[in-house]
């Protein structure tokens, strides 16, 4: 069997794979990638958790559906505001919008 | 203490609303103001001196007293009023010749604009002398003296559109702030060893030499001069500049451009007369101090010659009653250091204020009737003026009688006073008394020269439709020469004195003979010159040559003056100051906000509005916060 | 090495790989592809730790509907063709600084903590009684969440409408025609 800490080192890592591409990219569209490979660490990390500390629980399942559930309302959400920007600005780059400059 | 209200009300009222509502009644509304105040204090004045005698001795009373600011235990400013012998004379004359100058504004200022005005600062004027003359502390004396000088400036630049009245209200302001600066140094030197700012106390302290404030001041020394000199000599120079005594006159002959009432009510008989006043409140602390004492006795002599001589060669009837006024001054002021004598002591105060009391009235007296002289001429020059004894008889009759009291003759007001001054100057200090005969005779002289260039000279010139002056200016004429002849025969010495006590005093026949028979010399002297117009004058003028333009010129004092503003002031210490001012101050400050702005607009760019850099740096913090608190801070 | 652990490390490379490349290939469409992969590989993962019902839910909603959604999102803002813009040197250098250090920080963490693991007993997660669970209001019962969540979806879905709906042109009252 994998140690726990392996599972959770694994989820570690992608989380901060998903930091970094929050922090460089510039289009507005990877930015959401990246969030969504968060995401998905956190899930990884519900589930393991449930499987090798609380086998007779199904709270970690649980959680993890209502994320996957809310990340893709989210993501639905995130896309409809970048068309909406991409109106206005005709350009998805996340340094055109920047009218909350001084 | 409504004395003191009334025209302060009177003030505020027409400030306030002049302008609008009651522009028309303002003059009625003043001099009503100031008959009831006349009243009163005409009234509180009979009360004091008859019934406030204890043990002989008249008393001050303190009316009321107010804390306003203290500063330490002893050192407080306190609002009051003071009722004593010179105080009580005092608010009468202030109350008396401004009511007189108000009947005649009434008259004399119905064309010009902007009355409200006018009235309000003759009330502010009033309100501020009677404060003075009234107050308990020496600050409250030193605010009212400034406020003095604030409704002087007023009233002198009335004509604002002239700028010579502006000049002049400037100048006047100008000059007594300076020697203002001087006063308020006494006052805090006196405050400092005294440990109080209350005139009673003051005086009770520092007027007997064996106090231990006293000596105290007298020890303390600066510059080999003591303490208690230095305080008073600052104190004299204070009032020598409101007073216009030698060398700080130079405002006086100037503020003759504000209108006449003006110069009759504050030139004449009140203001001026503050700094003489100040000295016979502090007589007995002046007392102290044999060498102040002689230094006003020669500044004072001093100034009255040189107005005289200068009087004697102006030919604009204000400018020769302004350096008059400056002489009669002289007189007051060396009057009141006359008091060292053995023989008959203290007659000097007692003369000194008399000749104050009697000067109020015949001065206002000649101002009031140069005003009407030149609202019928429309001129201020000699020339211009000749003969009018035939077109203004009333005036023509009470500027003779003012005139001839002024040049000491009997029976009139002038001659008492002038006797008593010579008297207690020729027991004290016989060249101040040489001086003072010679000035008494040079007095008369140029008033006479006046009164016959003006009203005998030559024909008089066709003026159209002038009348002679209304009633309403006429009335205070009447009233004042009644005064100038009686006011003579009062019975002051019974009254005012330097410690209470009344003195008597008689006329020392032997003394009154010099100077009624100069008096008599001067004006035949004049008469001969002036009363019929010939080229002696201007002969003998000619044969005086440069002393009669150096006095003409005034002794080139005001010439001086500028100079030493101008060259000395403005460029070496002016300039350079300026230039430090701008350039290294400024600089310092300018680098200051330029440094700062330099680094915001570094800062700013933090502020770039792109979101990803701010997660960036939210994300940078955590983490080296985290570094931190968990490796290096344990 | 048993099967089940190279099957894990296999996964967990393929998936580490992925993402990297998610995040930094300079054309959008092959991130989009990338991110794929990486999802396909997580739900690989659920695979593996038993749990076939989430991978399912993950294959479906993750891959099939978001992944979907991205790349229309990329054809309708027509940016899958050109290389898109690498982001300043000092941004990367420092979000790579900061990503490195809290990864260790994490690391360390999860190293220095000792995981008990439970007892034997295993986890029965068949789909009846995930949705038993799910709607029963007694004994854990997860309806209220579900009820939240979907008046989550409705709004989401009302929202994503309004945001991206285009407005009308305001009809001209004085153009005659």
């Amino acid at each position: 069997m994998i140690p726990l800490s392996h599972i959770l080192v694994l989820s570690a890592a992608l989380f901060f794979i998903g930091m970094y591409g929050l922090f460089t990219r510039r289009n507005m569209i990877t930015m959401l990638m990246a969030v969504e490979l968060i995401l998905n660490s956190v899930n990884i990390n519900f589930v393991a958790f449930n499987k090798y500390l609380y086998p007779d629980k199904l709270d970690g399942i649980f959680f993890t559906l209502f994320v996957i559930t809310i990340a893709a309302a989210e993501a639905a959400v995130a896309i409809a505001i970048i068309i909406n920007l991409y109106r206005s600005h005709h350009s998805i780059d996340a340094e055109d919008a920047g009218e909350m400059k001084f | 203490m409504p004395v003191l209200l009334l025209p302060l009300v009177s003030f505020v009222l027409l400030g306030i609303f002049g302008r609008r509502y009651l522009s028309a009644a303002a003059g009625s509304i003043a001099t009503l103001a100031m008959l009831l105040a006349t009243g009163l204090a005409i009234y509180c004045a009979y009360s004091y001196f008859d019934g406030g005698k204890t043990a002989g001795i008249y008393n001050a009373v303190i009316a009321f007293r107010y804390e306003w600011l203290p500063f330490s235990e002893g050192v407080s400013i306190q609002m009051g009023a003071i009722i004593d012998p010179i105080a009580a004379m005092m608010i009468v004359v202030v109350c008396f010749i401004s009511l007189m100058v108000h009947i005649l504004s009434l008259g004399y200022m119905k064309v010009e604009g902007r009355l409200h005005a006018y009235y309000a600062f003759l009330s502010l004027f009033t309100f501020s002398m009677l404060g003075l003359v009234l107050s308990t502390n020496i600050f409250q004396l030193y605010i009212f003296w400034e406020l003095v000088g604030v409704s002087s400036y007023l009233l002198i630049g009335f004509y604002f559109d002239k700028p010579a009245a502006v000049a002049a209200s400037k100048k006047a302001f100008i000059v007594t702030r300076f020697a203002d600066l001087g006063f308020l140094i006494g006052i805090l030197l006196l405050a400092f060893y005294t440990e109080t700012l209350d005139i009673p106390t003051l005086i009770e302290r520092l007027g007997n030499a064996n106090t231990a404030w006293s000596m105290a001041m007298a020890g303390a020394g600066f510059m080999g001069i003591s303490a208690l000199s230095w305080a008073l000599l600052l104190l004299f120079a204070g009032g020598a500049g409101k007073s216009a005594i030698f060398p700080l006159h130079i405002w006086l002959p100037d503020a003759m451009e504000g209108p006449t009432p003006v110069s009759a009510l504050i030139h004449a008989a009140t203001m001026v007369v503050a700094g003489v006043y100040m000295v016979a409140r502090f007589y007995p602390v002046f007392s102290m101090d044999a060498m102040v004492m002689d230094i006003i006795a020669f500044i004072g002599a001093a100034s009255a010659l040189i107005a005289a001589v200068i009087a004697c060669t102006q030919t604009d009837i204000k400018r020769v009653l302004a350096y008059s006024t400056m002489s009669q001054i002289g007189y007051m002021m060396f009057a009141l250091a006359m008091n060292g004598s053995n023989v008959e002591p203290g007659l000097g105060f007692t003369a000194g204020m008399f000749h104050l009391f009697t000067h109020a009235f015949f001065k206002s007296l000649l101002f009031l009737g140069a005003g009407a002289i030149i609202h019928l001429v429309h001129s201020n020059e000699l020339q211009a003026m000749g003969g009018l004894r035939k077109r203004m008889p009333l005036t023509h009759a009470a500027f003779f009688i003012a005139c001839l009291a002024i040049a000491g003759i009997p029976p009139l007001a002038g001659f008492f006073s002038k006797e008593e001054i010579l008297t207690a100057a020729f027991n004290a200090n016989r060249l101040v008394y040489a001086v003072g005969l010679l000035v008494s005779a040079l007095t008369a002289f140029y008033m006479f020269r006046l009164y016959f260039s003006i009203f005998w000279a030559k024909e008089p010139a066709l003026h159209e439709g002038h009348q002679e002056a209304g009633l309403l200016m006429k009335l205070p004429m009447v009233l004042l020469s009644i005064g100038a002849v009686i006011a003579g025969w009062a019975p002051f010495a019974r009254f005012v004195t330097a410690d209470g006590r009344p003195l008597q005093t008689h006329i020392d026949l032997l003394l009154a003979v010099p100077p009624v028979t100069l008096a008599v010399l001067g004006i035949g002297l004049a008469a001969m010159l002036y009363k019929k117009q010939n080229e002696w004058p201007a002969r003998l003028s000619a044969a005086m040559g440069s002393l009669y333009t150096a006095a003409y010129k005034k002794f080139y004092i005001d010439e001086i003056y500028l100079f030493v503003t101008k060259k000395i002031l403005f460029n070496a210490i002016g300039r350079p100051a300026a230039w430090i001012d701008r350039h290294v101050v400024d600089a310092a400050m300018n680098g200051l906000a330029h440094t700062t702005s330099a680094i915001a607009v570094r800062i700013r760019a933090l502020q770039s509005g792109k979101i990803q850099n701010y997660t960036l740096y939210f994300f940078g913090g955590v983490a080296i916060l985290t570094v931190l608190l968990l490796f290096v801070w344990k | 090495m048993t099967a089940s652990q190279l099957v894990f490390y296999c996964l967990a490379t393929l998936l580490l790989v992925g993402a990297v490349l998610a995040v930094t290939s300079r054309k959008i469409f092959r991130s989009a592809i990338w991110l794929l992969f990486s999802l396909l590989c997580i739900a690989g993962l659920y695979f593996w730790m038993e749990l076939p019902f989430i991978a399912a839910v993950q294959i479906i909603v993750y891959v099939g509907g978001i992944v979907v959604l991205i790349i229309f999102s990329i054809f309708l803002t027509q940016q899958s063709g050109a290389d898109m813009l690498l982001p300043v040197r000092s941004r990367q250098l420092f979000s790579l600084l900061a990503v490195i250090t809290g990864f260790a920080f994490c690391a360390s963490l999860l190293y220095r903590t000792e995981w008990l693991p439970a007892g034997n007993s295993a986890l029965n997660t068949d789909v009846s009684v995930i949705g038993e669970q799910m709607l029963s209001t007694t004994h854990y019962g997860y309806v209220l969440p579900f009820e939240a969540v979907s008046m989550l979806l409705l709004a989401a879905m009302v929202g994503c409408i309004v945001i991206a709906m285009k407005t009308k042109p305001v009809k001209e009252n004085s153009a005659s025609t």
